[in-house]
């Protein structure tokens, strides 16, 4: 069992995970990361939600879990294609040919381009800037709009990117809703004085601790939570953003002038787990990888010896990301003894 | 008899039981894409009428939906057809064809001249 090579691609919390464990139990990995530094999508953050820990904490402790002697990180490298040949699986880069065993996909999500929808006016209004831009951000510690006056009052727009056909994304990213109360939180602690406005067609807060940020967000922090879609987005003399949306509970057009505008980007399938997963035929809805089945064998594909880990499956928060990254260890385990 | 200025106040209350739902069944069959709708307002928001009078497609559809179609024909009048809310919908649903068809529906239940 231990001559048998696993390749990892993805260099995330799912793909270290899964690395970690397999590396401890003997099995030689190697693990490819198409960016400089591991990580994956935690770089982008500051702090995490429900409970405002430090990401570069939760980082550094994921990329820790790297240092093994069994466990070889090629980072810079891209997979261009995946293929079998004789057996074996073959990773395909720019200028070399990797062979192993096993692949484990771990390829995880990007956010969605807040360009597409153009009547937000992202990448056209200065103070228009999507949650990872909040994130980097609250990070420098300058809670700034782009004319860098504090702002006194900010909105977040959920779901853009998710449950919107005119994008050709059905389904719900799970995470937006309880990032958006966070950030709302995080920017409310800054900015006391300011008012923070969040729009929602429904806040969904199915997660431990969730439902209590939220109404702590509200008692403690007062931000507004208003049920509408924020239609189009445009800008005043003052470069500040006025929003169009409707107060559906009080069934009025509403008009709002505000300092800056988050939208709450969703999450899409990443190019690399769209492209592996099509070359493979293993994929699913909207480019994400498909596995065998939800019950029981979701680390598995139809593909015998390639198996999946994390958010190139579908949208996933982080505890469920290493969860399942573990879990797709534990299903390679099982595989190499039978 | 004398008048006492007082008079018995409609009741303010959606009753199921007397709303007449089966209308908005020939919406559905007319324009599918109305089951989709999530109520979230982008219609009403973007609406160019309702910059001008009172006028919010998304009510109109829920109370057409609920079976209440007082005042309704009045309203879906102020709609100037223009297709905007279309654009922004989420959900793909094909809100002028909705109201198109709303109009067409009420003006033949001739709840127009409903007096009470």
């Amino acid at each position: 069992m231990n001559d048998k090579h696993v390749i990892i691609i993805g260099g995330g919390p799912a793909g270290i995970e899964a690395a970690n464990y397999l590396a401890n139990n003997g099995i030689k990995i190697t693990l490819f990361e198409k960016d400089e530094h591991p990580g994956g999508n935690i770089k982008n953050w500051a702090k995490l939600f429900p409970d405002f820990g430090d990401a570069s904490v939760v980082r550094k402790e994921i990329t820790d879990k790297l240092k093994h002697e069994n466990i070889k990180f090629i980072n810079n490298t891209k997979i261009e294609r995946l293929y079998q040949e004789n057996n074996h699986w073959v990773a395909l880069t720019d200028n070399e040919k990797y062979y192993g065993d096993i692949v484990l996909l771990a390829t995880g999500f990007e956010v969605f381009d807040a360009k597409r929808k153009e009547e937000l006016g992202y990448g056209i209004y200065d103070n228009v800037i999507t949650s990872v831009d909040f994130e980097n951000m609250y990070k420098s510690g300058k809670m700034l709009t782009n004319e860098g006056k504090i702002p006194d009052s900010i909105a977040f727009l959920n779901c853009v990117g998710s449950r919107d056909e005119k994008v050709g994304n059905h389904y719900c990213s799970r995470v937006c809703c309880i990032t958006a109360v966070k950030q709302a939180i995080e920017f409310k602690e800054l900015v006391p004085d300011a008012q923070a406005y969040c729009f929602y067609m429904d806040m969904r807060m199915a997660g431990q601790f969730y439902e209590e940020l939220y109404r702590k967000s509200q008692e403690k922090y007062g931000v507004n939570y208003i049920r509408g879609r924020i239609s189009e987005a445009a800008v005043t003399m003052d470069n500040r953003i006025q929003i169009k949306a409707e107060d559906t509970l009080s069934a009025l057009p509403m008009k709002m002038t505000v300092d800056i505008l988050v939208l709450m980007v969703g999450i899409e399938s990443s190019e690399s787990t769209a492209k592996i997963s099509t070359d493979n035929n293993i994929v699913g809805p909207y480019g994400f990888a498909k596995s065998k089945s939800l019950f029981g064998m979701d680390n598995l594909t139809e593909k015998p010896g390639l198996f999946l880990a994390g958010t190139c499956k579908r949208p996933l928060t982080l505890p469920e990301t290493i969860a399942d990254g573990r879990s797709a260890a534990v299903e390679i385990m099982n595989y190499l003894k039978s | 008899m004398k008048n006492w200025g007082f008079n018995i106040s409609k009741p303010r209350v959606i009753d199921w039981d007397s709303a007449d739902t089966s209308e908005y069944a020939k919406i559905i069959e007319k324009v599918p894409s109305a089951q989709r709708c999530l109520m979230c307002g982008a219609c009403a928001a973007t609406c160019s009428a309702s910059n001008h009078v009172d006028f919010n497609f998304r009510n109109c559809h829920l109370k057409y939906r609920r079976g209440q179609f007082e005042g309704l024909a009045e309203e879906l009048d102020k709609c100037m057809l223009c297709g905007k809310c279309k654009l922004v919908c989420p959900r793909g649903v094909n809100t002028r064809a909705i109201i198109y068809n709303m109009r067409i529906f009420i003006n033949n239940l001739d709840y127009k001249n409903i007096e009470q």
